[in-house]
């Protein structure tokens, strides 16, 4: 089952057209990452999504019920990009609030262990309203995970984040994932997409303008190496990892099958036939690369 | 239940706010005026000699009237200004994003704010007035005809206020929602004047100004049956005769209808709805 299905969404704020017929899914236990540039409708498809704005057309499905229902959304985390809390309330407190919204039943350590996991466990009793922009975010993210969610979605978490911070949030996604949990990450901080998806939607113009994992969007990786004393053994081995393409003194080798030991084997290899190996250059594209192609090539 | 939590919230969101200390500053200084005031009443001589019990039962049912007005300002200034930020702030803050992502109905959430707020304008509205009584007894010896029905038909009228309030809440800004819900108290209740000197000088026209204020918005006219039920309808009819009837605006001769308490209660209910209606397809 889904964490969330959603199909056909359309928004228009008055004459403009926001969000233009989105479709996409978060399998359970599935992290996917939302890109676009400023504007695209990552945010406003968030919010259809959770039910916060009315769809001008399209369904979503939260959780296996319509999100009209608002039992869909009893076990949604979720950090909205305007992350703000009632100020005149201690950071303890909305937590408690919000655990109890969510009708979970978590005990008084989890949620001192929530606030302590994005490091608020010494301001636990102190008013939001004295919170830094950075802490408040902290704060919404452990609103997030509190109530022991299954689908969490995490609108730019990282925005008023410092790098400890980011860290911290790429930890926290990993142990999400690790424990089966859906999470649905909108982030302009394309590394820590990267690091952390296991599926890309990418939004332009409030259209998906590509989406799938990250091996369909960036393709295979490939190898540049500068080699000395090619053997036509050589070369043929060089082949069978992949089409190969020269480019003065630097072979490209488009390696063909994915693997960790693909090119330390290769290497092996090319040394055992007797080449000189002078350099090893691993390559990927990048998904910022692949995402600023993918964005230029409508503009 | 989820519509406890949030009247609790709202409880005491109210009581963490600075309008809380406004509040209470505001209505121990009335309230010590009032004193001051009503003790140099009955020691004063005028025309050396001291009021007759009677002068003195009018004029303290109209000096009560007075501040009792006063403290319904109070009130309804008080609960229109934590009314109006409430849902609109918490929409423009972006607090309302969170709280909505939880498995609620929006509807939930505004019943359950109306009725802290109605709570806490009920609780003010009890607590002022129950002291303001106490102190005219004591220095006049003066005790309201029917205290329970009088601070109730104020809580009522902070009750109507704010759920005005709310609605204007749910489609306008923080500020502008508190504002325009104290002005249309006041713009009714001024038109209330006007139709009682229509009803005094014999004007139908002029008197159907106040009549129809306070079917539109009935804040006005459950302040004038509350006023009924403050003062002492015997000296009243002894002293009062035709001055009442009309231009006096600490004084009425209007006690409330059943139709009309239907009807409130009625506007009420529809206001909410109506603010349900608009929150619950408000864009987040
Ligand atoms: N409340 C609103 N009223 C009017 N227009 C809106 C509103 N919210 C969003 N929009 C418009 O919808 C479009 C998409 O906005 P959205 O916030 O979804 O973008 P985004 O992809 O999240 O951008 P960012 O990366 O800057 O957060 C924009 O053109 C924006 O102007
Ligand atoms: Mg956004």
């Amino acid at each position: 089952m889904n964490a969330v299905w959603a199909s056909g969404l359309r928004k228009r704020y008055r004459k403009r057209t926001a969000v233009d017929g989105v479709s996409f899914s978060v399998a359970r236990g599935e992290v996917l990452g939302l890109l676009g540039p400023n504007g695209a409708g990552k945010t406003t498809v968030i919010k259809m999504m959770l039910g916060l704005v009315r769809p001008d057309a399209g369904e979503v499905m939260l959780l296996g019920r319509p999100v009209k229902d608002p039992k869909a959304r009893a076990e949604v985390g979720y950090l909205p990009e305007l992350f703000r809390y009632q100020p005149w309330l201690t950071a303890k407190e909305v937590l408690d609030l919000h655990v109890r919204l969510a009708g979970a039943a978590v005990p008084e350590k989890e949620r001192r262990d929530t606030l302590g996991l994005v490091g608020l466990g010494e301001r636990t009793g102190d008013r939001v309203g004295g919170f830094s922009k950075g802490m408040q975010q902290r704060l919404g993210l452990a609103v997030a995970l509190v109530a022991r969610p299954q689908f969490v979605v995490l609108d730019e978490p990282t925005s008023a984040l410092d790098p400890v911070g980011r860290a911290d949030v790429r930890d926290i996604v990993l142990s999400l994932k690790e424990r089966g949990v859906a999470v649905l990450l909108n982030s302009h901080l394309i590394g820590e997409v990267e690091r952390v998806c296991d599926r890309v939607v990418i939004l332009d113009k409030g259209r998906v303008a590509a989406s799938g994992t990250l091996e369909e969007l960036l393709g295979r990786s490939e190898v540049r190496l500068r080699l000395e004393k090619l053997t036509p053994e050589a070369e043929a081995r060089l082949a069978q990892a992949g089409p190969v393409s020269r480019d003065g003194e630097t072979i490209t080798v488009a390696l063909t099958e994915p693997g960790v030991d693909l090119i330390p084997d290769l290497v092996a290899d090319l040394v055992a036939l007797g080449v000189r190996v002078h350099a090893v250059e691993p390559g990927r594209v990048s998904l910022e690369d692949r995402l600023l192609d993918i964005l230029g090539s409508d503009r | 239940m989820t519509v406890l939590t949030f009247a609790a919230l709202t409880l005491r969101e109210a009581s963490r706010r600075k309008v809380l200390r406004a509040l209470a500053v505001l209505t121990v200084l009335l309230l010590g005026l009032s004193a001051w005031g009503f003790h140099t009443l009955v020691t004063k001589e005028f025309d050396g000699a001291q009021l007759t019990s009677g002068e003195l039962r009018l004029i303290a049912s109209q000096l009560l009237n007075l501040v009792m007005f006063g403290l319904s300002l109070i009130a309804a200034l008080g609960t229109a200004f934590l009314a109006g930020p409430t849902l609109s702030g918490e929409m423009e803050s972006g607090v309302a994003l969170s709280i909505m992502a939880r498995p609620i109905r929006r509807s939930t959430v505004l019943a359950g704010k109306w009725l802290g707020l109605v709570a806490f304008g009920g609780g003010f509205v009890a607590l002022a007035g129950v002291a303001q009584f106490v102190i005219v007894y004591v220095t006049t010896g003066y005790w309201p005809t029917s205290p329970v029905t009088g601070l109730a038909l104020l809580a009522f009228q902070t009750a109507v206020l704010l759920t005005l309030g709310l609605l204007f809440s749910t489609l306008i800004s923080p500020m502008a929602s508190g504002v325009v819900a104290v002005g249309l108290f006041g713009a009714t209740w001024i038109a209330g004047v006007v139709g009682g000197v229509g009803r005094g000088l014999g004007n139908d026209s002029v008197a159907a100004v106040g009549t129809v204020s306070q079917v539109i918005l009935p804040t006005d006219g459950l302040w004038r049956a509350a006023m009924y039920a403050f003062q002492d309808s015997t000296a009243l009819l002894q002293f009062g005769g035709p001055a009442v009837r009309g231009g006096f605006p600490f004084l009425s001769d209007t006690p409330l209808t059943a139709a009309y308490l239907a009807w409130t209660v009625a506007w009420t209910l529809l206001v909410l709805g109506l603010a349900a209606l608009v929150f619950r397809r408000r864009d987040l």
